[in-house]
């Protein structure tokens, strides 16, 4: 992969980094073999979510963009499995295997796409925008960069309730370049804010390359702001668990902010519309499916701990097709919203009518 | 009653909210030390504390969206902008980000976050400082919007934004800060969305909100001396929440509209409105609907100027004349 033509290969020393073998970082070496399987689990779900949704979309089923998140599905996966009660996460568009990750039923993740009422955000948000503050994830944001002063407020939110937790607030290599993301590191440093800033570099913002949208490293800009940082793989759930776990903890213990890129790649193009000839070549897609898929390196890892055997293997993924299967046919059985359902959701007070304190029409024609 | 300024009003309104509810916290630029740029903040950092009252770096997209974050936890943040002329830079968060996540989340969040600071021109500051951007913050589902005239409605409409679950934005007016009135002791709340009628008259209605009430008030006496034309004044207080009732039944009552309002004439909140009341109230119009706006170009700089770019009592009346004839 030619994509990074900066990157700093010294990283930063971090207990986990230290530790070659990421099986056996701490965090990792208290995994019970349920745990392991169920990383694997939703990674595979995830898989097979998405390339069930990408046949819907051309089936045309799908209005709007798509953006896959094959190929990264180790980064969500890790990252939010390390989640408690009082962790927060909130990402951009390309949001599925977020959604996955922090628990979210897959059938109406998969209705939210075919617009139906039976949607996670009623068929209102589509595939970039998901939500579900149950399980504190906090979308699914559309504009690049855009939702990570929000992902700062969340930690503040924990911070002034007197919460021990944190934020992770995701975002791609592109967005490293939007001054909202700038703003958003300074605030958090300045007052000791506990997020985590992950930016999952997939190499590529659209078709630009990082080496074309980026001047120096990413995750180093943090020092600037006097944040610590990070860097590490993101096809090997057990490295960014590994890497991800001290930085959360101290987020969590101390509440310092930190900035943790986490390197990755994408194998569908930047959205199904993307027809992906521009700007990177099939080898380099292909080398990276064939050496790096982060399902395919953890897979195997677990065949030769002896936590998956082959049939094991072959049950989950039947049983994710399955779930893929079956969210699709949730989703085409459900109803669409009615145009009188546009004007709703849209003021808490207008859906709280009894409790509604002001007056006057808040809609207009 | 007690007579106070406008900004003591607002700032007795921030220290009731402040005291009531301890989700609340005030940020913005120079509010806590400095006491506010304009001092309505004055003295809350020494009653209530540096967690409460918090000073932020100038960073409007980054500390109003991390305001709006927290406002999905449940934290009530009251935001000031040092100029709501700076919104321009913070437009993604806030127009973005506030309006639109309870919508994209399918009615799952709410933000009850305020936004505060002036609005206006008049102070010879220039293009860059003197927007007045109630018609396009209106214009996004999902906000509500409040222009104050006075200290008495300045107190009660910020209380009720506070406790609002939708996020509000407050637009004061640094002309109106000194501006005194009579304020109860004892709490009240205006509800938002609630017009005023702030003088009763037959001839013709100016519906105006913000500044341009003084404005047309002044113009209302003169009008009534000089020219035995009894107008009533509509403050509309809110824009979105739109009290268009109020507006009708009194263009039921005078016939004649004349809207005044600091705003630049394309698509302004007086568009909105004058398109309603010819839609709702055809019939009992005896003349087309007349605007007095901002004169349509950036704010000048040149002091004496100014005052004639904006509405004033002279141009009100003048206005008025036009919409009487
Ligand atoms: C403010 C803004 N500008 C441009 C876009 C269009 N756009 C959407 S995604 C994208 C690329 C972002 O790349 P990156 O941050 O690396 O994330 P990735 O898509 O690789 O996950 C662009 C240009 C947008 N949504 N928002
Ligand atoms: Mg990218």
């Amino acid at each position: 992969m030619s994509k990074k033509p900066t990157a700093n290969t010294e990283k930063k020393a971090t207990p986990a980094a230290a530790v070659n073998d990421f099986a056996k970082a701490p965090i990792n070496a208290r995994l019970t073999k349920e745990g392991k399987i169920e990383l694997h689990r939703k990674m595979v779900r995830i898989r097979r979510f998405e390339e069930r949704s990408l046949r819907a979309y051309q089936a045309k089923k799908i209005g709007g963009f798509l953006h896959l998140y094959i190929g990264q599905e180790a980064v969500a996966v890790g990252c939010c499995s390390l989640m408690g009660a009082n962790d927060h996460v909130i990402t951009a568009y390309r949001d599925h295997g977020h959604a996955i990750a922090v628990g979210m039923e897959t059938k109406p993740l998969m209705a939210e796409l075919y617009g139906k009422s039976t949607g996670c955000s009623k068929g209102k948000g589509g595939s970039m925008h998901y939500f579900d503050p149950s399980r504190n994830f906090w979308g699914g944001h559309g504009i690049v960069g855009g939702q990570i002063p929000l992902g700062v407020g969340l930690a503040y939110g924990v911070k002034y309730k007197g919460l021990k937790g944190a934020a992770m607030a995701f975002m791609g290599d592109g967005a490293v370049n939007q001054g909202a993301v700038h703003e958003a590191y300074n605030l958090a440093s300045l007052w000791n804010l506990p997020v985590v800033f992950v930016i999952e570099n997939n190499g590529y913002s659209m078709g630009t390359s990082q080496a074309r949208s980026s001047a120096g490293a990413l995750a180093q800009r943090a020092a600037g702001y006097d944040m610590e940082w990070g860097q590490c793989n993101g096809h090997d759930v057990y490295e960014v668990r590994a890497m991800m776990d001290v930085f959360l903890t101290r987020a969590r213990e101390t509440n310092r902010p930190s900035t943790v890129e986490i390197d990755t790649y994408r194998y569908r193009g930047h959205s199904v519309a993307d027809p992906d000839n521009t700007y990177r070549s099939k080898q380099e897609i292909e080398e990276y499916r064939r050496t790096k898929d982060p399902i395919q390196v953890f897979q195997e890892r677990l065949l030769a701990e002896g936590v998956l055997d082959e049939s094991l293997i072959e049950k989950i993924d039947n049983e994710a097709r399955t779930e893929a299967e079956l969210t699709a046919e949730f989703a085409e059985a459900s109803p669409f919203p009615t145009p009188d359902d546009i004007q709703k959701d849209v003021y808490w007070e207008s859906d709280h009518p009894a409790e509604r304190k002001s007056e006057g029409r808040l809609f207009f024609d | 009653m007690p007579v106070i300024t406008y900004r003591e009003a607002v700032r007795h309104a921030l220290a009731e909210e402040l005291e009531r509810d301890t989700n609340v916290v005030v940020m913005g630029e120079e509010v806590a030390q400095f006491n506010g740029a304009y001092k309505v903040t004055e003295g809350l950092l020494a009653r209530f504390g540096p967690d409460r009252i918090v000073d932020t770096p100038i960073s409007e997209a980054g500390f109003i969206g991390m305001g709006i974050g927290a406002s999905m936890l449940g934290v009530r943040p009251v935001m000031e902008l040092m100029f709501w002329s700076f919104y321009s830079v913070a437009f993604d968060q806030i127009l973005n980000n506030a309006a639109n996540v309870r919508y994209m989340s399918g009615g799952q969040i709410n933000c009850p976050i305020v936004i505060r600071g002036p609005a206006n021109g008049g102070t010879n500051v220039g293009a860059t400082h003197s927007h007045t951007p109630e018609n396009v913050l209106a214009n996004h589902p999902g906000v509500k919007v409040v222009v104050p005239a006075t200290a008495y409605d300045a107190k009660g409409l910020l209380k009720s934004a506070i406790r609002d679950n939708d996020p509000v934005f407050f637009l004061e007016n640094t002309m109106l800060y000194g501006e005194k009135g009579e304020v109860p002791t004892e709490e009240y709340l205006i509800p938002l969305g609630k017009a005023d009628v702030k003088r009763v008259g037959k001839d013709l209605t100016i519906v105006t909100y913000g500044r341009c009430v003084l404005h047309s008030l002044a113009a209302a006496a003169v009008l009534e001396k000089e020219h035995n034309i009894s107008v009533e004044v509509v403050d509309l207080r809110s824009i979105r929440p739109l009290d268009i009732d109020t507006v009708l039944a009194s263009v039921g009552k005078t016939h004649r509209v004349l809207i005044v309002e600091e705003q630049k004439p394309f698509a302004s909140v007086g568009s909105q409105l004058a398109y309603m009341i010819q839609r709702e109230a055809f019939d009992e119009l005896d003349g087309p609907i007349h605007r007095l706006a901002t004169v349509d170009a950036p704010a000048i700089y040149s002091p004496p100027v100014e005052a004639e770019q904006l509405p004033n009592p002279q141009r009100v009346i003048k206005a008025a004349l036009a919409a009487m004839a």
